[in-house]
């Protein structure tokens, strides 16, 4: 096995008194899909808030491609291709998938929009991720349904180089078919080989989609586990705390 | 596994399938102004069959000028509104800027010229200060821009006392509404409108072919720069024609009609196609995506704030113009007007949603209701309540796509 994209070692965060991770050990691979799980208040926002600099750690050693890095803002962990699919999604209502794909990072021909290559690589990038549920890549998002939003921002970080994609809960909002396509859609991710790191409530999204499985537990990491070699009554009790480290009952 | 087809861009199939398209969007809550073209074509049919004077070129040539003050001012007013802010003072902006030119040219004696510019900058200061108030902040444009309304009133009476009234004496600028151009530059005016939109249409169009992207059907495009020199022409062909009473010949397109065409032009030009303008849309669509996107929203929402105001003293030059002087008084009740025209264009209230175009034509819709009123002799009382009720219909209008728009979206 290669060297891990991510790889965090004895890492901290702290709120004032608030120990809200304490010496967490954590690795997120290329071309896998890592879940990662555990009770409201684990500490997994906190987790991807370090990762992709919006609230970075206190202590410990973050390793990206097998090298030390300090990822102090959002800003940064975009450059090294770090990119967050938030939950809210933040889309722009009134603007087209095109444009809000390249939002913030618009081309330019001659000082003007380059709407031409834009749309251009915005088709392409739905294309290698075999998006089929989008009409035009000209639809305004207002018109797109939840699970087509949720692909328009997916994509979105697939068109800025992302080597790796944090989502937070991606299928919370939505109905059973619309889960289906979204898990597609990060499954493909994975595939085209980029690291994907998902949180999610629900274990069954998790055992469909994912390769491996973290657990968080009041701030520690408590199993990493192989989907393959695991089930979700382990799962259950490595979250709730009932059982306590991988290997011990 | 087989290639998949390719998503499509709007741009694909036949005139028959664009159509269509277009028809899909419309019946999406995207009406554009539609409701106000055909409000238009209402307003000026019922006119015409009421009073014999309506449809005559001199008044034709009237309605346009008085309009254009309008249009100006209301196209000053699309870049606030579409940040879904408002800007209550544009109206005695535009007065103050002309009270500072009065204060410059008539009172100090300075070159007309450079009094104008500052006239403008003084515009652009009054933005900045709004847009320091808003963006920085963070107090309601609603209220900063209602204590200005009052402020710059008090401002005004400051610079040119208590119902003062000064003649517009320079003859450049008395021309600018009460002067038209020779008839040959109204048709090279239309010429250079047809050549200017059938290049750009085709520049656009080699530029999606280089790239690999499918066009619409020529024939599109052929389709609306013959609509553009058609109804151009008409226009142009009606303020051709002599429409003096007595021995002097009046005719030729007002000089004011090409000054508000390049304001249109330009404002769309920058909205449309520049980053700047795709940034004013996302601000007003979603502020929190845009700050996600990099988007140093602060600064888009100063720079709309300072382009509304300046904007606005053009309006106030276009008022000042017309009626041939500067008063102490001006500006107090346009804005509504401004606003009201926005909003019956299609401009959302919302913010997000809305072009300079729609601003013109919402103007006009008012400009008509003023000018037909006017010719069949109601009283001013009608003219107000059903300029308000136009307002009022067309925010209405404005709330409820929103909501189709929302419903489409919890429905799929
Ligand atoms: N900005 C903050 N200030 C103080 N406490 C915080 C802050 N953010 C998170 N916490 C605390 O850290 C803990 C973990 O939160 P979080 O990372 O959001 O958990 P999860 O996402 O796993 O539900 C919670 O107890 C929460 O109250
Ligand atoms: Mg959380």
């Amino acid at each position: 096995m290669g060297t891990p994209l991510i790889e965090l070692t004895n890492v901290i965060k702290n709120f004032g008194p608030v120990d809200v991770l304490k010496g967490v050990n954590f690795t997120v691979e290329e071309g896998k899909v890592t879940a990662l799980v555990g009770d409201n208040g684990a500490g997994k926002s906190t987790l991807i808030k370090g990762l992709s600099g919006v609230q970075p750690f206190d202590g410990g050693k973050v390793m990206f491609r097998g090298e030390e890095v300090n990822v102090r803002s959002p800003r940064q962990a975009s450059a090294m291709g770090i990119e967050v699919v938030y939950q809210d999604l933040a889309l722009c209502e009134n603007l087209d998938i095109v444009q809000n794909m390249f939002l913030g990072r618009e081309e330019k021909f001659g000082g003007t929009l380059d709407e031409a290559a834009m749309e251009f690589a915005a088709q392409k990038a739905l294309q290698s991720l075999s998006v089929r549920t989008v009409k035009s890549v000209r639809q305004k998002v207002s018109s797109l349904s939840g699970g087509q939003r949720q692909t328009v921002a997916i994509a979105r970080s697939v068109l800025r180089n992302a080597k790796m994609v944090i989502l937070d809960e991606p299928t919370a909002a939505l109905g059973v078919a619309q889960t289906e396509q979204v898990l597609n859609l990060v499954r493909r991710l994975a595939d085209n080989g980029i690291a994907v790191l998902i949180i999610s409530h629900n274990l069954a999204d998790v055992f469909e989609v994912a390769d491996n499985v973290s657990v968080l537990y009041l701030g520690q990491m408590v199993a990493h586990l192989k989907v393959k070699n695991t089930n979700r009554d382990e799962v259950v009790a490595y979250i709730t705390g009932s059982k306590s480290m991988t290997g011990v009952a | 596994m087989s290639a998949p087809t390719p998503i499509s861009t709007g741009h694909e199939g036949t005139v028959r399938d664009q159509f269509r398209s277009y028809i899909q969007r419309v019946r999406g809550g995207d009406m554009g102004s539609l409701p106000a073209i055909l409000a238009l074509v209402v307003l000026a049919a019922l006119f015409a069959s009421l009073s014999p004077y309506f449809l005559t070129t001199g008044n034709i040539a009237n309605l346009f000028v008085q309009a254009s003050e309008l249009t100006v001012l209301a196209c000053a007013l699309v870049f606030v509104l579409l940040l879904a802010e408002i800007d209550l003072s544009a109206g005695v902006t535009a007065g103050s800027g002309m009270a500072v030119f009065q204060v410059l040219f008539g009172v100090l004696g300075w070159n007309w010229i450079v009094a104008l510019l500052l006239a403008l900058a003084a515009g652009a200061v009054i933005g900045a200060v709004i847009g320091f108030f808003v963006s920085r902040i963070g107090v309601p444009s609603f209220v900063v821009t209602l204590g200005l309304f009052l402020g710059l009133q008090g401002f005004m009476l400051l610079l040119l006392g208590d119902g003062g009234i000064y003649r517009l004496e320079q003859p450049e600028l008395k021309a600018i509404m009460n002067s038209n151009m020779p008839v040959w530059a109204g048709w090279a005016m239309l010429a250079i409108a047809v050549f200017g939109s059938f290049g750009l249409g085709l520049s656009d169009r080699m530029r999606r072919t280089k790239v690999g992207l499918p066009t619409r059907p020529f024939i599109m495009l052929i389709f609306k720069v013959a609509a553009i020199a058609i109804l151009g022409g008409l226009v142009v062909l009606l303020l051709s024609v002599n429409r003096g009473q007595a021995l002097l010949a009046i005719e030729g397109v007002p000089i004011v009609i090409p000054i508000v065409l390049i304001i249109l032009v330009v404002g769309t030009f920058v909205l449309d196609r520049t980053v700047f303008g795709r940034y004013i849309y996302a601000v007003g669509g979603n502020p929190e995506a845009a700050r996600r996107a990099g988007i140093k929203v602060a600064q888009i929402r100063l720079y709309a704030f300072i382009i509304c105001s300046t904007l606005a003293v053009v309006s106030g030059l276009l008022h000042a113009s017309r009626i041939g002087s500067i008063e102490s008084t001006a500006g107090r009740t346009i804005v509504l007007e401004g606003v009201a025209a926005a909003v019956v264009g299609g401009v959302s209230l919302f913010g997000g949603r809305g072009r300079l175009a729609y601003a013109a034509v919402g103007a006009l819709v008012i400009s008509i209701i003023d000018n037909g009123l006017g010719l069949i002799g109601l009283p001013a009382g009608a003219n107000f309540l059903i300029t308000g009720g136009v307002l009022v219909a067309a925010a209405t209008i404005d709330a409820l796509s929103r909501r189709r728009s929302g419903v489409s979206i919890m429905r799929t």
